[in-house]
């Protein structure tokens, strides 16, 4: 197989077939015709049919498209500071970015999951992982909020992760970067690392996260992963890379064999193991974060991981061999296929769970790794598609036999036959696309209209924007028998991994406002003869209330330099789209956006005495412009006594 | 004079539908502008006024309007027993069967309707006209009562009212209850002896 050597010559190629540019580039355009504009355009007033969810990639965050237009709808602030919603700076979302490591308040975000029932997506939760300090967080899609953040112990990036089961029992994540299992200080080069997988159980009426188990798995690469579904239900498969367990320079020394494996895991067997105690419990430590009630977020940091070994639970693991290092481990709607997209493999291969499910029984084995038999390659395959181009990646299935897949160096889709496995029709894409999208293509029910390619590179299809382009998507139709390109757009960060849904399933189900009735903040009030200011020793609590055009108290007097100050404000708007913000002169840390009905706390150390203005920074109404106040600050042991006032 | 049994029957039914205006709406009124496309409503019953209060009064507040408390407007007690009393009296009229208590029946209603309507004009009146003076906008000659009945520019918004499930309800009833004295007369003058005998 190709050396190390040959791939920066097939890099080359790559590069110099998008200098060229023979299909496209500039060219790219001229594909577009016909009614291509009339197929994206959403006018003025109308809506989009879905909803995309795309990775913010290093950004933190999570965006939100509607398709077909590609207009960007909402960035949802995940594992990133984001100081437009506070987000990570109010006194109730900080605890959402703990970890064992202290505060990490970024991360790498890469593969959103829609939550699904029956193999479905349900439109009820959103997960993404961190793929930095491996977090699994949980957004509510009634709010579009994060609600829920686990750090996952004994691992090293969450890249195969946040996959989930058929009906969401699970959300599975598997470590990218093997590492010393448990943790040590060991010499890197002569030491064995190992790799583990966590199932992390959801709670299926609040979504709530517990970390079930984990499985111990050799010191590979865990690359991406998906669940089975139908016939396959009960089954995890995950592609592998680095077998070669390297250390250093993996480009070329996770680059020698000729197969990796995708590691198919029975996770009902594994299920019952842990149940009849044959997990070990590990010491371990990992922050696990939730959203109460009281739209507080609170940490606790826990200290043990159930991990089960293959060898003291057989049957849980096999290995399928897998040409070579794959990225993508895809299971098709039915079920019975899965496929592996082996980023420097020369063909795609397809397996089929029922051939595996036989090889078991045959006792297919061709060798054992750690307790895990490793199925022949031969007894599991169901076929390879020829000439898929070069780099194949990911792949989606449009629920009509056919498969979609992503193919990095070549830079197109492929699309081919479920039935034969042969390649029927291919586009390019502009440039690099990484992951690839069908609306529920991956479910046992996709919406097969559009393929969306995510790029890493777009060099020449935008206005350039200094060193730094954007990256971007392009939505194709795929209704026909040929993919045809209809639209680029821009993406906010590296949009890893996206999936969309039928708006349908999401729009009606939005929360308008919080129901002030219903606050429960320790600090909230619910009217504005309940807003006062108190001091206790150094600490000064403001319980505010926001409402056009106006706080409650709004001239403040008696906090002193080095207070703490607590402005705990509630939004007493009960409209839709009525939020208020809110900005302290000088505030250090951040600012506020509160929605109707929600208590946020803005902590602020004011350094110098004199009289400091506050204000709502989000344009609420005809006398926004009048909605401020002052703070006067006395130098410390003064004698003012705290008061307030608001209109008198 | 007595009534024949089918007005007896349908003056009964009459008398005792009025009972629905106490479970539903009575009137309606509709606030729709730029910001509010989805537009906000306020809903008034006998004995209570729902819908989007909070956001009305929180609006209201900006042209000095008086803040829309339900529990200190008497009518909406005194209301539902007006109309329990009205749909008793119906009852007994019916009961007693003269032409005469239909008669007293058809004036209470038209005098209950009367009264109650241009008790909500006033209402209106005073919620459009006494303004805080120190109201952050002041329009010259400008004043927020909203229409009786139909639609009406008030700034930003468009305010419609109109009769709710209750009100049509309560039009019917009279409606049928004058229909039934019309007929009553219209028969007595065909026989003047009474026919009483002959139409039952």
């Amino acid at each position: 197989m190709r050396t190390g050597q040959g791939r920066l010559m097939l890099v080359a190629l790559a590069a110099g077939l998008a200098g060229c540019a023979p299909t496209g580039g500039q060219g790219g355009g001229a594909l577009v015709g016909g009614d291509a504009a009339g197929r994206v355009y959403v006018a003025p007033g109308q809506l989009d049919e879905f909803y995309a969810f795309m990775s913010g990639g290093f950004s933190g965050n999570l965006g939100i498209y509607g398709l077909p237009s590609g207009r960007l709808l909402q960035q949802v602030p995940v594992f990133s500071q984001y100081p437009e919603k506070g987000y990570g700076y109010s006194e109730e979302t900080k605890a959402l970015l703990n970890t064992s490591f202290g505060f990490v308040p970024w991360d790498d975000s890469h593969h959103p999951q829609l939550s699904t029932t029956n193999g479905e997506h349900d439109g009820r939760w959103l997960f993404i992982n961190g793929n930095n300090t491996p977090r699994i967080a949980r957004i509510d899609l009634t709010k579009f909020e994060t609600e829920e953040i686990i750090e996952l112990p004994n691992s090293a990036g969450g890249h195969a992760s946040p996959y989930l089961t058929e009906g969401t029992e699970y959300v599975v994540s598997a470590t990218r970067f093997s590492v010393p299992t448990p943790q040590a200080d060991v010499p890197i080069a002569d030491s064995k690392f190992g790799g583990l997988i966590s199932f992390v159980k959801v709670d299926p009426q609040t979504g709530h996260m517990d970390l079930a188990f984990q499985i111990h798995m050799p010191g590979y690469n865990y690359d991406l992963s998906r669940a089975g579904k139908g016939p396959s239900h009960g089954w995890s498969f995950f592609s592998t890379y680095n077998s070669e367990e390297g250390k250093t320079m993996l480009e070329r020394s996770a680059s020698q064999r000729d197969k990796d494996f995708i590691a198919a895991i029975n996770w009902k067997q594994a299920e019952q193991c842990v149940a009849d105690g044959k997990a070990k419990t590990w010491p371990a430590r990992y922050a696990h974060n939730v959203r109460g009630e009281d739209g507080v977020a609170r940490s606790e940091i826990k200290t043990s991981a159930k991990v089960l070994a293959p060898a003291d639970c057989p049957g849980i693991a096999y290995f399928l061999p897998t040409p070579k290092s794959p990225h993508g481990a895809d299971v098709d709607p039915t079920g019975e296929f899965i496929v592996g997209g082996g980023k420097l493999a020369t063909v795609i291969p397809v397996h089929s769970f029922s051939k595996m499910q036989k090889a078991i029984a045959d006792k297919a084995i061709e060798a054992e790794i750690d307790g895990i038999p490793v199925l022949k390659y031969e007894a599991t395959i169901a076929g390879e598609v020829q000439d898929p181009g070069l780099g194949p990646l990911h792949t989606e299935f449009d629920g009509k036999g056919f498969a979609y897949t992503s193919v990095f160096l070549s830079s197109e889709i492929v699309k081919w036959s479920l039935a034969d496995f042969k390649v029927v029709d291919r586009v390019p894409t502009y440039y690099s696309i990484g992951h690839l999208l069908i609306p529920g293509g991956d479910t046992r029910k996709p919406d097969g209209k559009y393929v969306i390619a995510l790029n890493k590179i777009t060099k020449d299809r935008y206005l350039p924007t200094g060193p730094e382009l954007t990256q971007s998507a392009q939505l194709y139709d795929i209704t026909g028998d040929k993919m045809r390109l209809l639209a680029d757009f821009p993406t906010a960060g590296e949009p890893h991994y996206a999936q969309a849904i039928l708006a349908s399933k999401i729009k009606d189900r939005q929360l308008r406002t919080f129901a002030l009735e219903a606050n429960k903040h320790p600090q909230g009030i619910k009217s504005e003869k309940e807003a006062r200011v108190e001091r206790q020793g150094n600490k000064v609590r403001i319980y505010m209330t926001a409402i056009r055009s106006h706080f409650m108290p709004d001239n403040i007097e008696g906090v002193q330099v080095g207070d703490s100050v607590f402005f705990h404000i509630t939004n007493l708007e009960q409209d839709w789209d009525v939020p208020h913000g809110f900005a302290m002169m000088g505030a250090r840390n951040g600012e506020l956006l509160i929605m109707p009905g929600q208590t946020l706390t803005l902590t602020w150390v004011p350094d110098r005495p004199g009289v400091f203005p506050f204000y709502c920074t989000d344009f609420c109404s005809a006398l926004h412009q009048e909605m401020q106040g002052y703070i006067r600050v006395s130098p410390r042991g003064s004698a003012t006594k705290i008061s307030f006032n608001t209109g008198s | 004079m007595q009534m024949v049994t089918r007005n007896r029957v349908l003056l009964g039914v009459a008398a005792v539908g009025l009972l629905a205006t106490l479970v539903v709406p009575l009137w309606s009124i509709g606030l729709v502008a730029p910001q509010y496309p989805e537009g906000l409503g306020m809903k008034i019953w006998a004995h209570q006024i729902t819908g989007d209060l909070r956001s009305i009064n929180g609006l209201n507040h900006y042209i000095g309007m008086k803040e829309i408390h339900p529990e200190a407007i008497p009518e909406l007690r005194l209301m539902p027993m007006v109309v329990m009393a009205l749909a008793a009296l119906g009852v007994l009229a019916a009961v007693w069967g003269r032409r005469a208590g239909l008669g007293i029946w058809v004036g209470l209603l038209l005098v209950s309707a009367l009264v109650g309507l241009v008790d909500f004009y006033l209402w209106g009146y005073d919620y459009g006209h006494d303004l805080d003076p120190t109201a952050a906008i002041k329009v010259p000659g400008m004043s927020y009562q909203p229409p009786l009945i139909g639609t009406k520019k008030l700034l930003n918004f468009t305010a419609v009212s109109l009769p709710d499930i209750g009100g049509w309800v309560a039009f019917g009833v009279l409606g049928l209850a004058i229909f039934l004295l019309v007929n009553e007369f219209r028969r007595g003058r065909r026989s003047p002896v009474g026919s009483a005998a002959a139409a039952s």
